[in-house]
């Protein structure tokens, strides 16, 4: 017999769930219209296969799963899409969502299905495949596509699978009418996941609340190996993490996931689907709903085709809306409000509670809060649920998170026992709303700040660079100012000025090019890093493939993305080099050369000359740049320019000024 | 009900309610009372129950004027909050005071103790207690005049005799006593204590009552009774009276094996005064005290040590005000030291470790 643990806190509200155990399970038959949210489990919606007008079977792929996590959705019935287009559905928010509407024929034609089998013979990718195929999303009420789940990371060792039939929530009876009757499917689906997942222990909880199902599924797992876990009736017993206590003593690290403690959980429904999906090849197209609560006259569940109107179901437990307030989907703990009973039944509806006024009364105002502390003895995440409320209430978050905020499961358990009747849970879902806003902002804000400092960084880079060349050209100039100088008195040698100067020069570009790659160079480098990334993908995709990994075809897809950009890149690195290749000689070093001829030529001419001839050229020279240089000057001082550079012109001025007198006196000395 | 705060509207889960509320728990509460409010006033008659009606009165008019003054709804006031603080206070105070000190000490309770603060579950001292300690240091001679019990005697004031002592001329002389805390303190000094076991302390007459004393803390059996219906409710919970009460039987015991001629023994301890109203129904207040169940461990010890130390070394005979006062001043440092392990994290605060590491959760 396993020890069963015990989690802190809980509640026993009145369990109300003999109500719709009266009778068996009933078929609701087909509506006229089903409408299929293209949403209906945690991820990405599915993306529709079909069009409007188009006749599709029962059974029949209709939109496939979009990436990873994310499932498939199958035709329930034979018909005619008629829309593809938001409708209502029962959804917190209350807002329309996209959905894929089929007018039913009547006929309910099943489409060709994959041979039955049994799953012994699959091996486990295949068994995932069938799984994921199906569209089987968690069916205790969160969603989560089951083959996300169980597609485990190689070399993962699960010590513990647990099937969760514990419905702890007040009324509902799915579950525990699906253990009754479908005792046996639900084992296979175990014996399945176990195929699966290969856990050291496989194990069945059910609350002692459930003595039928109990039985049932003691019988049916008689020499399977799988264990009945019976344990006391608490809510919320059967929330995920609650119940990895419970059964294993083990606690799943706050933020992780129950396979960080080795445990991988599913729902008895979804086991069903599971035996449903792999044995007979029937995707998951209909599901057990209780119907329950005081305005309905035969609360009773029924299967159900997912799409089916919830008014569809309410008509045949004879509902009178007269005597219902609010219509609820799940349960009075966690479930919430549906603003219309014509939204359709999904793979999470549970239960369709349709409560009088006196069964759930509207709550009265909100007292203050006393501190009595109740709420924190009734959490089962042991958390404090009014420091939160203060915290929350004050908008002050970052405490909040302090306290744990997103450690709480939103059980409900501290509004049921508040004295004050303070919408605690409402509080935190606000609270975690809006932090959750916030940090989308703040994430926001910090991709603005990067992008905002990369420029700014580019833009000082370039000036930095205008700078260098500026000065580079600024030094030759003096150099060659000193040369022109030195040369007046006799000593200067312009050919070593001229190479001086394109040194400067090609130094001066050398700085610019340094960051500026040109083209050629940019795309080089695009296609060597994509031919990186793209034997890096391969490698892991060879890697995955040989240890039947189940993310290969996400790693396809990726390597078949990069081998396409390197296509792209190597194409555009050809073309590049097709224009470029005439006019590809390098220039800085050619405007080097012509400067050194330039100088030599000048050299020659000059040494031709006499040196009266050689003053007066000099003092020419000198003069034209003195004037240029006082134009400059006289026009920066008009523009107002900065003092500096005002300061550095008048300067060159009058080292200008000198050099024109000491030119005009060595031509008065040649003269003479 | 700042306009910063975050709003909430419209209907969510959970649906279904346990059906407590605010007003039943006062109101119970308030009920658990009853038994050591009835004999207090068998015992000491007229006058006092004079000055329990003025004194609760008093209370829930001053609450309905801070009401109005605050533009607040009148029906606050069903919560009962202020009666039964209105109702503590006039418990602990001597059973023929002067209509004064009721209706003064209810009005200074909900006006400055709590309304002050912001209203109910936002005070940090204790109201009732405030305003017995307010009263005992600026009325000292009204606050410790008690009168002995005087059952059924012919010497028993009526009805008109009753509202003399109230609102008039005061307490006849010759019906006045000490209480068995004040002759211990006079004890003390004298080093005789050992002496009052074998004297005037009869540990069964000090149980059930029939001994001078605040109105309604005299009969330690039947406040004791009204706590254990608390408990049984799960109103309150074990954790600060069995700290309170053990800790002071321990200190006691303690001092008074080591010298018993200056400290009494546990039982006069435990059966005189306060304490067990103190343990019960003060010290256990929702607001003042700490949430946690280590917090209110300490809660519960702290106002044991103060309390013996008052008892034992202090000015006072009696000292469950102070006590309890000095560590509700402690009560949001406890909150904040004495958190419990949130699931899934360790004690301080971070997650466990996970067996494989996490998966990156983006």
């Amino acid at each position: 017999m396993r020890k069963i643990h015990d989690f802190h806190g809980g509640i026993h509200p009145v369990e109300n769930k003999h109500q719709s155990l009266h009778t068996p399970i009933r078929d609701a038959g087909i509506p006229a219209e089903l409408t299929l949210p293209l949403s209906q489990h945690i991820g990405a919606p599915a993306t529709p296969l079909v069009a409007v007008g188009e006749r599709v079977l029962k059974g029949q792929l209709v939109a496939e799963a979009t990436g990873l996590v994310s499932a498939a959705l199958h035709a329930p019935t034979s018909g005619t899409v008629t829309a593809i287009e938001p409708r209502p559905i029962a959804h917190p928010s209350g807002l329309p969502a996209p959905c894929l509407v089929i007018a039913s024929d009547g006929e309910d034609a099943w489409c060709e299905l994959p041979p039955p089998c049994s799953f012994e013979t699959l091996e486990r990718p295949e068994l995932l495949a069938r799984i994921r195929a199906a569209g089987i999303a968690g069916m205790g009420g969160a969603g989560f596509p089951a083959a996300v789940k169980l597609g485990l990371k190689p070399g993962t060792q699960v010590e513990t699978l647990i099937i969760n039939g514990t419905e702890c929530e007040p009324y509902i009876t799915a579950d525990d009418i699906l253990m009754r009757e479908r005792a046996a499917q639900i084992v296979r689906g175990a014996q399945i996941l176990a195929h699966l997942v290969a856990p050291a222990e496989t194990v069945i909880g059910i609350e002692d609340n459930k003595p039928e199902a109990i039985a049932a599924m003691c019988a049916a797992a008689e020499g399977t190996g799988i264990e009945i876990a019976v344990f006391p009736t608490k809510y919320p017993s059967g929330g995920e993490k609650q119940l990895i206590e419970l059964l294993t003593g083990k606690q799943v690290p706050s933020g992780g996931l129950p396979m960080d403690v080795g445990v991988v959980c599913q729902n008895v429904g979804t086991a069903a689907a599971v035996a449903d999906a792999v044995e007979h090849g029937r995707p998951l197209i209909s599901r057990i709903t209780t119907v329950t609560g005081a305005a309905v006259d035969e609360p009773q569940n029924f299967e159900v085709l997912l799409g089916t109107p919830m008014s569809h179901l309410l008509a045949l437990a004879g509902y009178r809306a007269a005597d219902n307030p609010r219509l609820v989907m799940g349960g009075p703990m966690m479930g919430f409000t549906v603003p219309d009973p014509g939204v359709p039944i999904v793979k999470t509806t549970n239960c369709i509670l349709a409560p009088s006024a006196q069964e759930l009364p509207a709550p009265p105002p909100a007292q203050a809060c006393i501190r009595c502390g109740l709420c924190a003895e009734a959490c089962p995440a042991s958390l404090l649920p009014q420091q939160l409320y203060w915290f929350a209430r004050g908008r002050e978050f970052e405490k909040a998170e302090a306290h744990n905020l997103f450690d709480c499961i939103e059980c409900g358990a501290c509004s049921y026992v508040c004295p004050s009747n303070i919408p605690l849970v409402q509080y935190y879902r606000a609270a975690k709303a809006e932090v959750l806003q916030m940090r989308r902002d703040a994430q926001k804000a910090e991709h603005s700040r990067q992008r905002f400092e990369a420029r700014q960084e580019r833009l000082e880079r370039e000036e930095a660079e205008k700078e260098a060349r500026r000065a580079a050209r600024k030094q030759a100039a003096e150099e060659k100012a000193r040369r022109a100088a030195d040369a007046g008195s006799g000593e200067a040698d312009p050919v070593q000025a001229a190479i001086e100067r394109a040194q400067a020069r090609k130094a001066a570009q050398a700085a610019g090019a340094a960051s500026e790659e040109n083209p050629l160079q940019k795309l080089e480098k695009t296609v060597v890093t994509t031919r990186e990334r793209l034997e890096k993908a391969e490698a892991k995709l060879a890697q995955a493939r040989s240890e039947g990994a189940d993310h290969i075809a996400a790693l396809e897809t990726g390597v078949e993305k990069t081998r396409a950009k390197l296509a792209a890149a190597e194409q555009a690195l050809q073309d590049y080099q097709a224009q470029q290749t005439p006019a590809e000689p390098a220039p800085a070093g050619d405007a080097a050369q012509a400067a050194i001829q330039k100088a030599m030529a000048a050299r020659a001419a000059q040494a031709n000359k006499s040196p009266l001839e050689k003053a007066r050229d000099n003092l020419e020279k000198l003069e034209a740049r003195l004037a240029k240089s006082e134009a400059r000057l006289a026009e920066s001082r008009a523009a107002g320019e900065e003092e500096k550079i005002v300061e550095a012109l008048a300067s060159s001025v009058e080292r200008l000024q000198e050099k024109v007198a000491a030119a005009r006196a060595e031509l008065a000395a040649e003269e003479s | 009900m700042s306009g910063a705060g975050l709003t909430i509207t419209g209907r969510a889960a959970p649906h279904s309610h346990a059906g407590s509320s605010v007003d039943r728990i006062m109101l119970q509460v308030c009920l658990a009372l009853v038994p050591a409010t009835v004999f207090g006033l068998y015992l000491f008659g007229w006058p006092a129950l004079l000055l329990w009606v003025i004194t609760c009165a008093s209370a829930v008019a001053t609450e309905a004027l801070c009401l109005l003054l605050q533009d607040k709804p009148l029906s606050r006031l069903r919560d009962s909050s202020a009666l039964l603080t209105g109702w503590l206070l006039a418990l602990t105070l001597p059973p023929w005071a002067p209509w004064w000190i009721g209706a003064g000490g209810a009005a200074f309770a909900i006006a400055v103790g709590k309304q002050l603060y912001g209203g109910v579950g936002q005070n940090i001292f204790n109201p009732a207690m405030l305003a017995r300690v307010a009263l005992l240091v600026s009325f000292p001679v009204h606050m410790t005049t008690w009168v002995q019990p005087d059952l059924l005697s012919s010497g028993a004031p009526g009805p008109w005799a009753a509202l003399d002592i109230v609102f008039g001329g005061g307490i006849p002389d010759g019906v006045t006593g000490p209480t068995i805390l004040g002759e211990m303190k006079t004890a003390q000094g004298a080093g005789t204590v050992s002496e009052l076991a074998a004297g005037s302390f009869n540990w069964l007459d000090s149980l059930t009552g029939s001994t001078a004393g605040s109105l309604g803390e005299t009969s330690e059996l039947l406040v004791l009774l009204g706590g254990l219906w608390l408990l049984a409710l799960r109103i309150i919970s074990w954790h600060i009276p069995v700290a309170m009460l053990g800790t002071t039987v321990l200190l006691a015991a303690i001092f008074h094996r080591a010298d018993p001629a200056h400290y009494a023994s546990p039982l006069l301890h435990l059966t005189s005064g306060g304490i067990m109203l103190g343990a019960f129904f003060i010290a256990t207040d929702y607001v003042t005290s700490p949430s946690s169940k280590t917090g209110q461990l300490i809660f519960g010890a702290g106002c044991a040590a103060v309390l013996f130390a008052i008892r034992a070394w202090g000015g006072f005979p009696e000292g469950v005000g102070f006590a309890v006062l000095f560590m509700n001043a402690f009560t949001p440092l406890l909150d904040r030291y004495c958190k419990p392990r949130a699931y899934g994290r360790n004690l301080r605060g971070r997650p466990t470790v996970a067996r494989t590491p996490a998966r990156k959760v983006r």
